[in-house]
């Protein structure tokens, strides 16, 4: 069972929950935790893993072999990312530009190009009280977050309950990130920011046919309106975390709220108990 | 022209609620929301009017299966993984045509891609320039980037001097096309560990495009340890090419959410004390944005 919990607004407490998540099942099973907000990963900050090993995250890019090369121009006309440039008896090459997609190398006559790794990261491994943890970072100044993304995700391990803690937005980072799961949990907060926000995330899960479930945390904030906009598109409330000053002191000194109000750890296994309830109807409606 | 762009690492630090009432206190001024996956600007600053516009940006490659002879070759090179069973799955796809290149019964084209939609919209604060990235679309860097050109197009016809733009959280794609050549970041955090840990992040990358930063601690009273912590960060991070500012320590006040709820400005919904701090933050970052023109 793989779980991503995302949200479309930033700060709305994807990482309290998805930590929160992960302590209260560990105990009676095999957890897996992944953070794929790589571009500001803060899971470690809550659940403390020993780090046991860590790999530099590569992409290709090209390197132009000058001896070989001709100057025809074919690598600067096949690339899409604009990345590689022939100008007169010169090849210019700007791999923060580069997909790595190998269009160049595979395509250029003379066999001029090859492929080097680049580091655009790291993915680091470990153990989290005796949950495998695994979280993935950008380098500073480095545009594309997803090939990292991708190198995390390709840990999962679906022996394991898989929580995944996802990147605020919409667009490509998150997508990568919940794709292959199961289940999206999205967390929002009651306030016209959070539902505005909710909305195009679920946009974005329905486009990837996703079931996926709310969280509405700091419930008493705002208004009303999370529970209606759910109501009338008939997706499933799994838990109100009340707007407190206690649980918000307690995330600023990096707990969660499972570690630190223990009478909640029932109530986010009640919430995975009923995401594994929605997600084997699912799969009987599809199989049918 | 001059450029402040509201950043924080961070999501949920309240960077579009501060935006919101800079854009009452300020004069001639445009306002770019450059929050394209999620933006909500709009949402406090109300536009009356709105004129929008397609995105058009990247390809997604398509398959003419009357002349796909199956031989493969496309989905063993595909990088991306966007090929299967002779169909090409557009959300995978990042349009990088190779497989368009090596087809050898030409059956594969590249089309244009609508990625999303861009206004230019009339408030009463001024004009607002936003977007929206179409779900699970890629190619936010650009659609910011538009954002930001729209602006500034907007701007000299307006002849104003002044762009604020909000900002996305994160460090990567979209927000480096939302600093890149701007004259001052904003960085509004939070005394959490993980606002203290992204603060440093986002400086880090600041100071990777040679942006001049100054910081906002928003919430300072949740943890006055952190809020200590950040201070002298803010310290150690000076240095004399790289002035780090720290401009204003908010408290958490209930009136910020009561005013988003109410669609309102901050400093418009209630004329108390916290409102004359967001003024004397505003005063502050202006002071800041000016001196750092000359």
């Amino acid at each position: 069972m793989i779980i991503s919990v995302a949200s479309g607004k930033g700060g709305t407490g994807k990482t309290l929950v998805a930590t929160s998540l992960a302590i209260s099942l560990k105990d009676k099973n095999k957890v897996q935790f992944l953070d794929c907000d790589v571009e500001e990963p803060n899971a470690h900050l809550l659940l403390n893993p020993t780090i046991t090993g860590s790999v530099p995250v590569n992409v290709k890019v090209p390197v132009v072999d000058k001896g070989k090369c001709t100057f025809c121009g074919k690598c600067a006309e096949v690339c899409a990312y604009k990345a590689i440039a022939v100008l007169g008896e010169r090849v210019l090459t700007f791999h923060e530009l580069c997909h790595s997609c190998g269009a160049c190398s595979y395509l250029c006559p003379e066999k001029a190009i090859y492929e080097v790794d680049r580091a655009i990261g790291t993915l680091e491994f470990g153990n989290a009280g005796g949950i495998d943890f695994i979280h993935g970072k950008l380098n500073i100044g480095e545009a594309m977050a997803t090939p990292v993304i991708r190198k995390v995700q390709e840990r999962v391990d679906n022996q394991n309950i898989v929580i995944i803690d996802v990147p605020p937005g919409t667009s490509c980072p998150v997508v990568e990130s919940i794709k292959d799961t199961d289940f999206c949990l999205l967390v929002t907060e009651p306030t016209p920011f959070g539902l505005n926000d909710l909305m195009l995330a679920v946009e974005t899960v329905r486009i990837l046919q996703l079931p996926c479930g709310v969280i509405i945390n700091r419930a008493g904030l705002g208004d009303e309106s999370i529970e209606k906009y759910c109501l009338s598109e008939n997706i499933p409330v799994l838990l109100h975390i009340p707007l407190d000053s206690t649980i918000a002191r307690f995330y600023s000194r990096g707990f969660t709220l499972a570690e630190a109000m223990p009478e909640w750890k029932d109530k986010f296994v009640a919430v995975f108990n009923k995401i594994e309830e929605i997600v084997s109807e699912r799969t009987c409606c599809t199989e049918r | 022209m001059k450029e402040l762009v509201v950043l924080s690492g961070k999501g949920g630090t309240g960077k579009t609620s501060l935006v919101g009432s800079f854009a009452a206190l300020a004069k001639d001024e445009v306002l770019a929301d450059c929050d394209v996956d999620a933006a909500d600007l709009n949402l406090i600053l109300k536009p009356s009017s709105s004129q929008s516009h397609d995105f058009w940006s990247g390809q997604v490659a398509f398959i003419d299966e009357s002349k796909c002879t199956q031989c493969d070759l496309c989905q063993e090179l595909c990088r991306f993984d966007a090929i299967h069973d002779y169909k090409v799955d557009n959300i995978s796809c990042e349009g990088c045509g190779f497989c368009s290149h090596i087809c050898p019964a030409e059956a594969i084209t590249m089309k244009e891609n609508l990625a999303g939609r861009w206004f230019i919209s009339e408030t009463k604060y001024g004009p607002l320039v936003h977007a929206k990235l179409g779900a699970a679309q890629e190619n936010s860097g650009k659609l910011v980037a538009m954002v930001r050109q729209q602006a500034k197009i907007v701007a000299e016809q307006k002849g104003f001097e002044l762009i604020i733009s909000d900002g996305p959280p994160g460090i990567g794609c979209p927000v480096i096309s939302s600093l890149s050549g701007a004259n001052l970041a904003l960085l509004v955090t939070e005394p959490t560990l993980s606002g203290v840990h992204d603060l440093e992040r986002i400086l880090a990358v600041c100071q990777h495009f040679g942006v001049p930063a100054a910081v906002c601690i928003n919430k300072y009273d949740i943890n006055e340890e952190n809020t200590q912590r950040i201070e002298n960060f803010c310290l150690k991070s000076n240095s004399p090419g790289q002035k780090v500012d720290l401009v204003s320590k908010l408290p958490f006040d209930n009136v910020v959410t009561e005013a988003m709820v109410h669609g309102l400005p901050v400093i418009e919904y209630n004329k108390n004390g916290f409102s004359q701090q967001i003024i004397y933050l505003w005063e502050r970052t202006l002071q800041l944005l000016n001196k750092n023109k000359e």
